[in-house]
């Protein structure tokens, strides 16, 4: 294979608003680039059956390696790197964008900046790539060009007038874009002659391969046979294949080498071998030291995960284990409750990680669950000095062993329009919010600056933002860090009975309209049963609600005609198959769905 | 030596009627005489062609149910019964019932159900009140049902039933018992009583746009003094719904619950013969082109059989001998349910009534039990894992 001259390597990502336009830009520059021969075509989408069909999994980071040739001659090789875009994958975004040389920026021509825009473009801005925007959707009746051009450099402070002009959606101006990356992005850097130092912005399971480590080769090369490392976590591993991205597809070649992306296989087993942000060098050369900015990914958000029947209990463990194969960032480990008997505390980034974890659980592997409402670690301060990490309510202590307790807290950025300055506020006092400032970002729209407990905005804070600003509000934080706060655990007793999966910790001021809240939800949940129940939340061995599901009284087939008793049998079964998916506590069957509902107590 | 004949019971259905109810969910609805010619003469050709299969049987029962049967002209309907008796043995004492409108017959008709052999009538009442007859759709008065059953005493009609239900729109507690008082002081009184509550079934005008109905603790109140009422007047509540004088029980309908054999003519209609179950199609047209019209064939297995006889067993206050149970099945009652009588005799849903020998006892839904009888009756489901 021919030396790739660096100068012809473009490494750049898109940044971008949900919904902005980041997907439809990246399928237009992989077609406008038509990195395909029309059998190469074939081939990749065979491929592509067959590792979905082995994996039953889409690949995560969309990156792709495509040639373009510019109008100046030269053929140029684009290594667009995709992003995820989510909050609560931050630090997967800044690994990614340490892999680039520079970034698009798309900003919808009718929308404006957002919160997100700004947090991505900040992030891309430290790791110092070159961020030159595009202006998309410019084809709406609500573009305005001019006005978002003149807020990208109040905002954010980076030219704009000769942004391009464009429609990803209908393909106009994407020569443009494709001129800019040779033009405005640098070509990277780094010297194929040093010590290999490589840095995993991502990393997947092949159950074949092994894991696949997605990388940027800063420094050196590395081929077939090299001996490598992972400089954090130790790993080492004979290099298997290298080799670069074709559209959904690994295409293998000789070498990696200084300014590259591609791909690494060394059989390894785990991705936790490949955590990333780890730099991989030569274990037999190795660089003097690893890159910046490597950092473990801790979870910020618990939940427990119960299979809906029992003895399923063994194929949720081996789900977890192999999604954990692909997602270093999951954490899990064996709880029992008396409520829902055999399960799993998972621990995830954030929610969106938590509802991605849960849904490919239950559409992957077939699993009905039961998840319990979603916290957050807190530290409980002992009286003995002793300090617990606790992601689980229900091993909070004895109060009188507490001596304090803290939760972690972020810094927000809310953008809104004006108008709805005054509710988003009131949304953030809600929350118990500290609020730090605001910004005009121009007439007509503000940047909210406030600090948040964590806990109140891991459920619905962000559907409440939405419904409050009529989806106009957009949203971004990070953890800041911990802080001591008067909290209390909420307990459920049904029938006398405290139900340990319903069991949260919440601030104590929060307490009783939360504990109202719960037994109202809970108490349309529950079928009635033959005798009385009553619902209460206690704080504390002190009720503070109560709702009471009142007594069956009649339930009975009348009539059953001409002799067709199917249908009655099948109402008899519907109702026995109901019961089988009921927990029992105590003398009272709580129907799963009862648990699930709580968690989003917002919704009438 | 002459071979004893197995009971059998024939049910007949007329689906039409002048116009459906708001609350009808039935096979059922209006239609022009041409249809309803082509389906008696269907109906004889149905009767005809399943006869053979029925030689080692003897008809207990008949039942003609709708639908409004009595829509059909007495003709029609004698017409049918000639078939019935010409190609099927017959009981001497054979129940004859057929299902009437109030407004539907006259006293030729009546006389002529009489001379037919029909010996029992079931006239569709549902309410005294007339806006509560109103606001069910229903197509008659109260004062039509008073005439009905003058004309039907006078044509010599001593075992009549009255259907009426309860909880429905704008019912109250008074209004129900003056529909209970007002059938109870009818000369003679009438010999079976059905009591149903109003089930607001899927597909029906009620699903759609419900009405306001009886709130819960009065639809409960109403459903306890239909039997205080009508126990104080001499009827015993021998079935979940029904109330009969003595010796006036339905038998066709204790047949459905007590699983003897049954077969079913006309569309829709479900039949039990030698534990398969099968029905007939519910497509009108596909019925009058005269193609074998059943499916739904399901051959019941052991456990299906066990289950239906202990939730449809209990549906009637004589309840389940432990000892029958036994003879049928080969196995006791514990044996497959263990700990399941016990439990609900506990919780005072089942009684149980010891005989004269261990395993000689008997299972009933208590008054209480009655009233929740469908969470004793899924206790009786067998799942394909319990056996």
């Amino acid at each position: 294979m021919a030396q790739i001259d660096q100068s012809k390597i473009r490494n750049f990502c898109i940044v971008a608003h949900i919904d902005h336009g980041k997907s439809t830009l990246a399928d237009r520059i992989i077609e406008h680039t038509g990195l395909l021969t029309s059998r190469e075509m074939q081939a990749q989408v065979l491929d592509n059956m067959e590792l979905e069909r082995e994996r039953g999994i889409t690949i995560k980071a969309q990156t792709v390696r495509t040639v373009y040739k510019a109008k100046n001659g030269e053929e140029y090789i684009f290594n667009l790197i995709d992003t995820p875009g989510h909050v609560d994958f931050n630090y997967e975004v800044s690994r990614s964008l340490a892999a680039c040389d520079g970034a698009i920026l798309v900003v919808d021509a009718a929308q404006g900046i957002e919160a997100q825009t700004l947090a991505n473009v900040y992030l891309a801005l430290d790791h110092d790539l070159e961020v030159f925007p595009v202006i998309n959707k410019i084809d709406l009746p609500s573009a305005e060009p001019d006005r978002v051009k003149d807020e990208i450099e109040d905002v954010i402070g980076i030219e704009a007038q000769d942004a391009p002009l464009i429609s990803a959606k209908n393909g106009i101006g994407i020569e443009e874009v494709l001129e800019a990356i040779v033009e405005k992005i640098p070509a990277p850097g780094g010297n194929a002659d040093n010590p290999l130092q490589a840095l995993i912005f991502d990393s997947l399971y092949d159950s074949y391969k092994g894991v696949i480590i997605f990388c940027r080769i800063v420094e050196g090369k590395v081929s077939k046979g090299t001996s490598i490392r992972m400089m954090a976590t130790g790993a080492t591993a004979d290099v298997v294949e290298v080799g670069y991205f074709g559209a959904g597809q690994f295409i293998p070649c000789e070498e990696l080498s200084a300014g590259m992306v591609g791909y690494i296989t060394a059989s390894i087993k785990n991705v936790k071998d490949t955590a990333v942000g780890d730099t991989v060098t030569d274990d037999k050369r190795p660089c003097s030291e690893p890159l910046p900015g490597y950092k473990k990914v801790n979870s910020m958000v618990y939940c427990g995960v119960y299979p809906a029947d029992g003895a399923k209990y063994p194929d949720l463990r081996d789900a977890l284990e192999k999604l954990q194969l692909n997602d270093a960032s999951l954490h899990y480990e064996p709880e029992t409750s008396i409520a829902l008997g055999f399960g799993f505390r998972c621990g995830f980034l954030g929610l969106l990680h938590l509802e991605i974890i849960q849904e490919r659980l239950e559409r992957e592997y077939n699993l009905d669950l039961v998840t319990t409402a979603p916290g957050v670690i807190y530290k409980v301060h002992k009286t003995n000095g002793e300090v617990i990490e606790l992601t689980n309510p229900s091993n909070l202590p004895d109060p009188a062993e507490i001596e304090y307790m803290e939760e972690p807290v972020v810094s927000a950025e809310i953008m809104v329009t004006t108008e709805f300055i005054g509710s988003i506020m009131e949304l953030c006092q809600e929350r118990r919010g500290r609020y730090l400032g605001m910004e005009y970002m121009e007439s007509a729209r503000a940047l909210l600056k406030y600090e948040l407990p964590l806990n109140e905005i891991i459920y619905d804070f962000f559907d409440a933002l939405k419904s409050r600003s009529r989806g106009y509000a957009s949203f971004d934080y990070e953890l800041k860090g911990y802080e001591q706060s008067e909290l209390v655990k909420l307990d459920i007793l049904i029938n006398k009975e405290e139900v340990d999966a319903l069991s949260f910790i919440v601030h104590k001021e929060s307490a009783y309209e939360r504990g109202r809240r719960m037994c109202e939800k809970l108490k349309d949940e529950i079928p009635r049963h033959l005798f009385e129940i009553p619902i209460q939340a206690a704080v504390g061995g002190k009720v503070i609600a109560r709702e009471t599901v009142k007594a069956m009284r009649k339930d009975v087939l009348a009539k059953c005609y001409g002799g067709d008793i199917t249908r009655k049998k099948k109402l008899l079964e519907k109702q026995k198959e109901g019961k089988k998916r009921m927990r029992q506590v105590g003398n009272v069957e709580i129907p799963q769905k009862a648990f699930m509902s709580v968690l989003k107590l917002d919704e009438n | 030596m002459k071979i004893k004949k197995k009971p059998l019971s024939i049910y007949i259905h007329i689906p039409f009627c002048v116009r459906k109810c708001l609350y009808c969910d039935f096979l059922s609805g209006p239609a022009g005489d041409e249809t309803k010619s082509r389906y008696v003469e269907q109906l004889l050709e149905e009767i005809r062609r399943e006869s053979v299969k029925y030689d080692s049987y003897e008809v207990h029962t008949v039942f003609f149910g709708g639908g409004t049967p009595s829509l059909l002209p007495a003709f029609a309907i004698e017409r049918i019964l000639k078939t019935v008796a010409s190609v099927f043995c017959m009981k001497k004492e054979c129940e004859i019932s057929i299902e009437v409108n109030p407004g539907t017959v006259t006293e030729e008709k009546l006389m002529a159900y009489r001379e037919m052999g029909i010996n029992r009538l079931s006239i569709g009442l549902q309410s005294a009140d007339n806006e509560e007859l109103r606001l069910l759709g229903r197509i008659h008065t109260y004062e039509d049902f008073l005439m009905t059953y003058k004309i039907a005493i006078k044509s010599g009609f001593n075992n009549i039933n009255i259907d009426l239900m309860s909880a429905i729109p704008a019912q109250t507690l008074q209004s129900y018992q003056e529909t209970l008082n007002k059938v109870l002081s009818l000369n003679p009184q009438p010999a079976h009583i059905s009591a149903y509550s109003l089930i607001i079934e899927e597909g029906t005008p009620f699903y759609d746009h419900t009405p306001s109905l009886p709130d819960e603790e009065t639809e409960r109140e109403l459903y306890k003094i239909t039997n205080d009422i009508l126990s104080e007047a001499g009827y015993q509540r021998y079935e979940i719904s029904n109330y009969a004088k003595s010796g006036y029980q339905c038998a066709h309908n204790k047949v459905y619950w007590k699983r003897g054999d049954y077969v079913g003519f006309g569309i829709g209609a479900a039949s039990l013969i030698d534990n398969v179950r099968f029905k007939n199609i519910e497509n009108m047209e596909s019925y009058l082109s005269g193609r074998d019209v059943r499916e739904d064939v399901q051959t019941l297995s052991v456990e299906e059989q066990m289950e239906e006889y202990m939730f449809l067993g209990l549906r009637l206050t004589e309840g389940i001998q432990e000892e029958d149970f036994k003879a049928t099945f080969g196995r006791t009652i514990e044996e497959i349910y263990p700990g399941v009588v016990e439990k609900f005799v506990k919780q005072g849903l089942l009684s149980y009534k010891p005989g004269d020998k261990p395993g000689a006892g008997c299972i009933a839904l208590t008054d209480y039990g009655l009233d929740v009888s469908n969470v004793v009756m899924a206790e009786f489901l067998l799942s394909d894992e319990s056996v």
